[in-house]
Order: C-alpha cells, then sequence, then structure tokens
C-alpha cells in the first residue's frame, strides 16, 4: 500500500479464513460477514455466544469465529435463552433459516420473542429448504416451485408467513426489521439494521430480530446473476423490507 | 414434606443455578417451588413454552457452564427425549427428574413406573445412555437430586431421577441436609466468550464419519466406566433369602413390607432394590440372589424392569412377575400371599412364568 492508497475493506477479524459450503450466489456469506462486522463494531467477540440453527447454516461455527452451541431444529431460541438467562453479562444470538425459524421453531421465536428474551436473531429467510434439497418452507410464496410443491405452492398449503410482521404484534420485542442482500445499498442497511439489532441487546432492551431476505439460486433454480435480481422482482412483494417494530422510536413518539 | 417439595430443597442444596420447567401434573408442586424458592436466591427460574423448550433451555445454560435442570411427568418427558440426546451427544451436563404417571399418551395422573424403558435405554435417537437413580421416599428425592448434580458433572452426562406420582404427592418427614455449597467444577468447555482463549463449540454434530465413529467411542467409553463404578442397589435380608423380591420405587417399598411380614412367618424372603435402572446393578442382584429359589419382580407396569432382571441372571432362577398399570399398584398383601406361596412351594425346575392381570 503505498501513500495515496487508502485501505477501505478487510476481512474481518471474526470470520475464519475457511472458505464457506454455500452455494455460489448463495445469500449466507454476505450475512455471516454483516455478523462478524457488526460483532467487531461493538468489540464484543470475547463475550459473544451464537446458536447455529439446523439447516445450510448448521456449520456456521467454522465461519464466524466466536463461541458457539448446537441446538435441536427450531429450538435455536430456547437454547439461546439459557445461556442468556444463565450468564446475562454475553451477548448471545441465533442464526437461523426459514425452516428452522418459521416451521419446526414457531413456538420457541414466538414466546422468546414475547418474553422480550435479551438476544438478537438473525434470521434468514430464501423462501426455501435448502439443505434437505429445496423442499417448501413456510415462506415458500404461493405458486413457488418447490420439490414438495411441483406445480407451485397452492393456497390450501398455506400462504407464506410473514415473520416480521406477526413478531411486531407484540409488546415483547425492542426491534423488528426486515432487509436484503441483494445489492450495495441494501447491504449497508442490513449491516446497520444488524448493529441495531445487537446494540438493542447490549443496552438491555430485549429482543431483536433482523429477517434477511437471501437468494437461494440453487433451489430457485436460477443462475446466481438472476436469482439476485428474483429479490426486488418477486421477493420483496411478499415480503416488504422495513423496520416492523422499533420500541425506542415509539417511546420517542408517544 | 412432599417427595415433589424435597426434590426443590434437594436442588438447591445440590446448587442449581437455572431451572426451566413447564406444568404438568403431578409433579407441579416442583415448579412451583422452583419458582417461590429460586429468584430470591439470585437463581434462575423460566417457565418454558414447551417441554421441547424447557429442555433447551437446560441445553443452553449447561452449555454455559451452569448447573441446570428441568422436571416433567411422563408425557412431558416424552417431549424432552430430543433436546438429552442433543445434551448427551454434546457432552453437557444436565438433571431431568420425572415424576412419572400412567400412560401411554395422555393416560392419567396416575403413579406409574412405564417410563423405564425410556429413561434406561437413552429414550432419544442415537446410541446413548443416561444415568437413573430410582428413590423410594421424598428423603430420597431429596438426596438423589443432589447427587444427580454430581454424577452429572462427573461424567459431563443427563442424569434422570426416575420416580413416581406416588412418591412425589407423598408427604413424609424429610432430614434436610446442610451440606456445604458444591464446589464449583471446572468446565473449561463451557461458552463463556472466547476470552484469551480460541473460541470453542458445543454440538453433538460431526459430519465426517470417522468423527462421529470416534465420538461415539468416546461417549461409550465413559458408560462404560459407569457401568463399572456406578451400579448401587440396596440388599434388604437377601443373605440367606430363598425368595427375593426385586423391585424399585413405589413397588420396592410395598414389596419390603411383604419381606417383613413373611420373616414373621419365619419364612426367608429378601429384597434387592435397584438404585441405580442404568447402569442396573447385576453384580448387587447376583450376590444378593446366590441362596435365592425363586425371584419375585413386582413393576407398575406391563414388564420392563423384568427383562433386566432376566439379562442379569440368565435363566439361573425361575422369575415371577407381577405387573400393574394406569395408576394401580401391587398391594402388600397381595405381595405376601404369592410370596408365601412360593416359599412353600416344592421347588420345581422351570423357566420365568409371568402372571398379567
Amino acid at each position: 500500500m503505498t501513500a495515496t492508497e487508502k485501505k477501505v475493506f478487510a476481512r474481518s477479524p471474526v470470520l475464519t479464513p475457511k472458505m464457506t459450503h454455500y452455494c455460489p450466489g448463495c445469500g449466507h456469506g454476505i450475512t455471516h460477514r454483516l455478523v462478524a462486522e457488526a460483532i467487531e463494531h461493538y468489540g464484543i467477540r470475547q463475550r459473544a455466544v451464537c446458536v447455529a440453527p439446523v439447516g445450510c447454516s448448521v456449520l456456521a461455527y467454522k465461519y464466524i469465529d466466536i463461541d458457539m452451541s448446537e441446538a435441536a431444529h427450531g429450538r435455536a431460541p430456547a437454547v439461546a435463552t439459557g445461556i442468556k438467562r444463565a450468564r446475562p453479562d454475553l451477548f448471545v444470538m441465533t442464526y437461523q433459516g426459514d425452516g428452522d425459524l418459521a416451521a419446526i421453531g414457531t413456538a420457541e421465536i414466538v414466546h422468546a420473542a414475547n418474553r422480550g428474551e435479551n438476544i438478537s436473531v438473525i434470521f434468514v429467510n430464501n423462501a426455501v429448504y435448502g439443505m434437505t434439497g429445496g423442499q417448501m418452507a413456510p415462506t415458500t410464496i404461493l405458486g413457488q416451485k418447490t420439490t414438495t410443491t411441483p406445480t407451485g405452492r397452492a393456497s390450501n398449503e398455506g400462504p407464506p408467513i410473514k415473520v416480521c410482521e406477526m413478531l411486531a404484534t407484540m409488546d415483547g420485542p425492542s426491534y423488528i426489521a426486515r432487509v436484503t442482500v441483494d445489492k450495495p445499498a441494501a447491504v449497508r442497511k442490513a449491516k446497520q439494521a444488524i448493529i441495531t439489532a445487537f446494540g438493542r441487546q447490549l443496552d438491555g432492551k430485549g429482543f431483536s430480530l433482523v429477517e434477511v431476505l437471501s437468494p437461494c439460486p440453487t433451489y430457485w433454480r436460477l443462475p446466481p446473476t438472476k436469482a439476485i435480481k428474483r429479490i426486488e422482482e418477486w421477493m420483496v412483494h411478499t415480503f416488504p423490507l422495513g423496520v416492523y417494530k422499533d420500541k425506542e422510536a415509539d417511546n420517542g413518539k408517544n | 414434606m412432599s417427595g415433589n417439595d424435597a426434590v426443590v430443597e434437594g436442588a438447591i442444596r445440590g446448587g442449581v443455578d437455572c431451572y426451566f420447567g413447564y406444568p404438568i401434573t403431578p409433579q407441579n408442586e416442583i415448579i412451583a417451588g422452583m419458582a417461590a424458592r429460586l429468584p430470591p436466591l439470585g437463581r434462575v427460574f423460566l417457565q418454558s413454552e414447551s417441554e421441547l423448550a424447557a429442555i433447551s433451555m437446560v441445553h443452553g445454560a449447561a452449555a454455559a457452564g451452569k448447573r441446570a435442570m428441568t422436571t416433567s411427568s411422563s408425557p412431558g418427558v416424552s417431549l424432552m427425549q430430543e433436546g438429552i440426546s442433543y445434551i448427551a451427544g454434546s457432552q453437557l451436563p444436565a438433571v431431568v427428574v420425572n415424576v412419572q404417571r400412567g400412560g401411554p399418551g395422555l393416560g392419567n395422573i396416575a403413579p406409574a413406573q412405564g417410563d423405564y424403558y425410556q429413561a434406561t435405554r437413552g429414550g432419544g435417537n442415537g446410541d446413548y445412555r443416561t444415568i437413573v437413580l430410582a428413590p423410594d421416599s421424598a428423603q430420597e428425592m431429596h438426596d438423589f437430586t443432589i447427587e444427580a448434580f454430581e454424577l452429572a458433572d462427573k461424567y459431563r452426562t443427563p442424569v434422570v431421577v426416575l420416580s413416581d406420582g406416588r412418591l412425589g404427592q407423598m408427604m413424609e418427614p424429610v432430614e434436610l441436609t446442610d451440606l456445604p455449597a458444591p464446589k464449583p467444577v471446572e468446565k473449561p468447555w463451557a461458552l463463556t466468550g472466547a476470552k484469551d482463549r480460541e473460541p470453542q463449540v458445543v454440538c453433538s454434530l460431526r459430519l465426517p464419519v470417522p468423527d462421529l465413529a470416534e465420538h461415539n467411542r468416546v461417549l461409550q467409553k465413559v458408560y462404560r466406566e459407569i457401568e463399572r463404578v456406578e451400579q448401587r442397589a440396596e440388599s434388604y435380608l437377601t443373605d440367606d433369602a430363598r425368595l427375593v423380591f426385586v423391585a424399585y420405587g413405589t413397588c420396592a417399598r410395598l414389596s419390603r413390607e411383604a419381606v417383613d411380614l413373611l420373616r414373621d412367618d419365619g419364612l426367608k424372603a429378601g429384597l434387592l432394590r435397584p438404585i441405580t435402572l442404568w447402569p442396573f446393578p447385576n453384580k448387587k442382584l447376583l450376590a444378593a440372589t446366590k441362596k435365592a429359589r425363586t425371584l419375585l419382580v413386582s413393576e407398575m407396569s406391563y414388564g420392563q424392569m423384568v427383562d433386566d432382571v432376566r439379562l442379569a441372571v440368565e435363566g439361573r432362577v425361575p422369575i415371577e412377575f407381577l405387573a400393574y398399570a394406569g395408576g394401580e399398584a401391587p398391594s402388600v398383601k397381595e405381595l405376601y400371599a404369592l410370596g408365601r406361596k412360593l416359599l412353600k412351594k416344592p421347588r420345581k425346575k422351570h423357566a420365568s412364568k409371568g402372571k398379567r392381570r
């Protein structure tokens, strides 16, 4: 680096140097990086514990270089609750996919949110089960083809579950936002939301959740360049971006 | 106090840091007792949304290095099997108290012993065991809860205290030991934040085949050690006994009374009461039945522990079996009458026979 060159980007030291196992064009890599950068932002790596889900990101502990626990499928918010209640001084987060959080783990996420449990949740929604090979997820969009909805998800299979909207009806959560990672500007907004969410826990304000709309080129059966465009063309209509609950802002207003 | 209250006092003396539970009869005195007793002591109490969540909260608190426990009754403990398997696979210590009730399914809220297989064979998926302690009094519900924490930490394994609704509800005097506070156990594997060390992971997942094969070998080595060291049973008047009752928990109390009545008649009866159901006390059973012509096994189930008795004696002694379910239990009178009949009967060579009612 010469005197005229300015370093504008470096890999977060909270990420391991390993190459991920994620498919080309998957959003997990970017989201992992944002989580790592937010941990770095607050300088909390030495007291951070993440609970990894069952799903594509089951091996997240290989890439995010902090203490990590496993959880049974869907139970990450309960495991995180156990860690946080046992050690309130730790920063505790879960990293969960849509099947984990919104199907098998619905009870755990709803009650952790309702308790205002002082944990942070990163919820990666790609509208499909990735690890098991592309089956219908609770967030699969009506008409979307998956291996278990070969002719497209029909209305009698239920419309997609909108997690942010559902959890925002409760008094417990402090901060709930939906973001995406399809463009550099969106990635920056996503990082800001994750930083806000983590800050709520550090300030003792209670439950925070950031839903990240993420492309799955493999099971959307699209090349990565087309998959990333589908988020704007197709996914945000069902899952509008934005802040769904912000107790601090609400407190300011009221 | 009741056996359920005794669990609360035992847990406190055993150094419980975190309790997570979901209401279910006949163990609700425990969750209410924990709610009343733990927060003033600065310890964690949380009512969970389900037994699935309760055991996962135990999983989390144990991973963070704390003494964590939950309690439930049969249908609730079935739901916990998922988490118990993960805890065993992750080599975490935890305590689970099962105040058994009638089954299958919702069954009823009366005492039963139908969860013996589930408790002693692991209960969830995969090849693991949990230490199982079987109290037969409110005092032992207290004492074994304390001991369960010690064993859990010693072997980094879940420990089950297998009680039943009768023992849980029954009021008895309990001596509350004034134990010194448990010594803190070194838990270098605990998730405490990667301060001055490399980040670490608590998990049961081992995707590469050689890794999971090795992990299972490690677990099995621990189980063999537990089997070698921790077999426990109470032998009551077995030295010269021609008839040895074999029973645990509530059935052991009833059998002991029958033994006393038979001894009053001058008949040589004794009782072998397994205290650890896993590891099953094979050695103690063999020692206690050296002179036995017959074993009389009774259970509030249609034959679960009796299989372990059969495996232990390997056909050397005929076994009579009395089975009950749905909240019924043998009466002392019935045990005494059958014992008397067996002791007066001329010796015959035959294999084990069952009486089912």
